[in-house]
């Protein structure tokens, strides 16, 4: 029900108005600096995986040493280059290293860590109609209402728990939507992912718990790489939600996670993000590099994939949620809202991919750019021969506050069948001094007529949000323009 | 005691280095109701924005008391929640931002610049309801973004309603009756006349005279090439309406005193 505390605290803030950058005072169990094949190992034994998970891991990284063209270079993102050997690719808080059993046994630190953070994971506190799945560094520190989600037959777990005790289920869906050679920062995740969550839900049930997973980067100079997995069996529901936050450091941190959802026939997925990771301060300093690779297969017929995320944090964001539109009749859906203030950059969007027979998908990117910050909304819409009668609806609306920021809009469109109905809308405004005096003569500040007006902007996404975290979205990008405006 | 609300002398204000208000003076006391007339581009309605504190307007002479308060130090908001009310000549629409929430933090600014609490939803939504049948206005306007998509008429109504809801002290309306059919203008005039208070004051501007056979006026301002060239009671509008603009900048231009 409720997952509004999120970012509601005004605690452990340094210089920076990032109200989450506090460190968790605990100890930690790293892998050495730098990455080998012993590193890989390193983090596979230390979850005591079995060999097949070793050998994926070892055939990702050893096609990633062979991509010798690095990063992607096509985004509209500036930054120098990351040195991968300087890099832990493990930290865990050593009390838990193999987790907890029980809520009782999380460490008392790490569950006031996560009260500051508003993530309640204690028994007696847990939110209500909420599951979480709280994951700090590398790997989950607790998973609340498993019981309640088991008597659905509903799984949702640690992906390190998941590889244990559902061996089967992963195996068969691990990299069947992005596989270890998609691209640069997927092949690096799937050799070194640490922890993540992995949702199941059986056929014909429809979850009924919102689903949540919280990260959190604590450990300095470690990367992040959690790797999450939602299946949703024929007929079945599931509404997902992720909240990031990280500590405020004068260095770069690397968050290249995956994302991997499949909804068979008749099945639904909502998958909902408030990406609050560090955005650097406000000379550009720190800041999260956030590359990430989340796609879905709605892989059934009828099936629907819904991505809604609101992006405010990182120094970089790089990502494009996607959905194969693969079983006929099947439904995929992007709604976002990315605001990028002070230096940040985001290079964000989509990739509808039409294959079945009358598949729709439905595109709504809304940018927000303050201060020197750039946002591009990069999205491509890809009809295939075999995807009759497919339909897309793409809008991308940019809103510039002051003269300093830039907005892009790069849409591709592919279409190999000539029964496809396409439609673009796209617009670029400012916040109008009209706008701003009509709300002043009304009474209301500057600061909150800015916020009134880019509510007013993204409110067709936010209503796409769960109805708690819809209201949490509106005051995280009220906390993200302070200073912007007025 | 003194029931001056808003007493301007001498000001001058320009947009850039266009100078338009060239020495206006004007004392408005609460309960009265003044009708500022003039032709296109006299400075009427820069004469409404910078009461109301419009950023691109400067004053650059004179000044402007608002209840013996220098007004110029006062921001826009600050204006409003110490009762200046502006109805607009072209509306403003706020995309996706919903009336009923823009109505209600306008209503919450001002009781809380009092140091009242912010209203609770039942009793807002009761007195919107109530204001709603004042100015004849489609409740389902109320539930849309503001003004987006409203009609001319609509969009003034909707100004109206916004003055019910605040109860300014002063409200100046900017040409609100350009533009509507007769029955809007009943309905609106209707509205403003429900609002008369003799602890309020309105200042109408307008082109036309036809608004004043539904609001009377105490007085009547002219204003001509930046200045009030003019002053009288009711009469002078009529008078106005017969004659013309050009009578008024004859007798200005044969050397009558303004505001005689």
């Amino acid at each position: 029900m409720t997952a509004q505390r999120v970012i509601s605290r005004e605690r452990g803030l340094d210089e920076s108005d990032y109200k989450w950058g506090f460190v968790i005072d605990i100890e930690s169990d790293t892998a050495p600096r730098g990455l080998s094949e012993d590193t890989v190992r390193f983090i596979s034994a230390k979850k005591g995986e079995p060999d097949w998970m070793l050998e994926w891991r070892l055939k990702a990284y050893r096609h990633w040493v062979k991509m010798d063209k690095g990063e992607p270079a096509w985004a509209n993102v500036h930054y120098p280059p990351i040195d991968y050997q300087d890099i832990i690719y493990y930290a865990a808080p050593t009390s838990k290293a193999d987790g907890p059993k029980s809520l009782d046994e999380v460490d008392p630190e790490l569950v006031t860590a996560f009260n500051k953070l508003g993530i309640p994971i204690e028994e007696q506190k847990k939110l209500s109609g909420v599951a979480i799945d709280a994951v700090l560094d590398s790997v989950s520190v607790a998973t609340t209402y498993k019981e309640a989600l088991e008597k659905h037959g509903v799984i949702f777990c640690s992906f390190t728990e998941a590889v244990q005790e559902h061996p089967e289920l992963i195996k068969k869906y691990l990299g069947s939507v992005v596989p270890y050679t998609d691209n640069f920062f997927a092949t690096l995740n799937s050799a070194v992912f640490s922890d993540g969550s992995f949702a199941y839900i059986p056929k014909g049930v429809r979850c009924p718990l919102e689903l949540m997973t919280y990260f959190r980067i604590n450990q300095a100079d470690s990367g992040q790489f959690e790797r999450t997995l939602i299946v949703a069996e024929e007929g079945s529901y599931v509404s997902y939600l992720e909240g990031c936050t990280a500590p405020s450091r004068k260095t770069h941190q690397l968050h290249a996670a995956v994302v991997e959802l499949v909804a068979l026939d008749n099945a639904q997925i909502k998958y909902s993000t408030l990406q609050n990771w560090f955005p650097g301060d406000k000379e550009g300093r720190g800041g999260v590099y956030n590359f990430v690779t989340k796609r879905g297969k709605a892989q059934g017929v009828n099936s629907k994939i819904s991505w809604t995320q609101v992006e405010t944090g990182s120094a970089i964001t790089w990502k494009y949620p996607s959905v194969i539109l693969q079983g006929d009749n099947s439904v995929g859906e992007f709604y976002s809202v990315a605001l990028v203030n002070n230096h940040q950059q985001a290079d964000t969007g989509t990739k509808m991919t039409h294959i079945g027979k009358n598949t729709r998908s439905t595109i709504i990117a809304k940018g927000i750019s303050a201060g020197q910050a750039n946002g591009t909304y990069r999205g491509l819409v890809k009809i295939m021969p075999s995807a009759t009668n497919a339909r897309n609806f793409t809008q991308c609306d940019s809103l510039l506050i002051g003269d300093k920021c830039g907005a892009h809009t790069v849409p591709y469109i592919e279409v190999r069948n000539s029964t496809a109905k396409m439609e673009h809308e796209a617009t670029t405004s400012k916040v109008s001094e009209d706008q701003l005096f009509y709300l002043q003569q009304r009474g209301i500040g500057v600061e909150d007529a800015h916020h009134m007006i880019i509510n007013g902007f993204c409110r067709g996404i936010f209503k796409e949000l769960p109805f708690e975290f819809a209201s949490e979205a509106s005051q995280l990008l009220k906390v993200s323009l302070e200073g912007a405006v007025g | 005691m003194s029931n001056i609300m808003l007493n301007v002398r001498n000001l001058h204000a320009s947009i850039g280095d266009i100078g338009i208000l060239r020495g206006v003076d004007l004392t408005v006391n609460a309960g009265e109701v003044h009708a500022i007339m003039g032709p296109n581009g006299s400075g009427k309605s820069t004469l409404a924005n910078v009461l109301a504190g419009r950023p691109d307007y400067t004053v650059t002479r004179g000044e402007v008391l608002f209840e013996g308060r220098d007004l110029r130090a006062m921001e826009p908001e600050v204006r409003a929640r110490e009762g200046i009310f502006l109805a607009f000549q072209y509306p403003i629409e706020l995309p996706g931002v919903r009336s009923w929430q823009f109505f209600k933090s306008a209503v919450d600014a001002v009781r809380t610049h009092r140091g009242e609490e912010e209203m609770s939803i039942r009793a807002f939504d009761r007195m919107l309801q109530e204001k709603m049948q004042l100015v004849e206005i489609d409740p389902e306007l109320t539930k849309r973004s503001v003004n987006e998509g409203f009609s001319g008429g609509e969009k003034k109504r909707n100004e109206i309603l916004q003055m019910a809801l605040l109860e300014p002290k002063l409200a100046i309306l900017d040409e609100t009756d350009s533009g509507l059919d007769i029955d809007a203008l009943r309905i609106v005039a209707n509205g403003v006349n429900q609002l008369k208070r003799p602890s309020n004051a309105i200042v109408l501007v307008t082109h036309y005279q036809r608004i004043l056979n539904y609001i009377t006026p105490d007085f009547v301002h002219v204003l001509l090439d930046g200045r009030i060239a003019r002053s009288g009671g009711r009469d002078l509008a009529l008078e106005l309406e017969e004659k013309g603009y050009d009578w008024i900048r004859e007798t200005v231009e044969a050397g009558a005193q303004p505001g005689s």
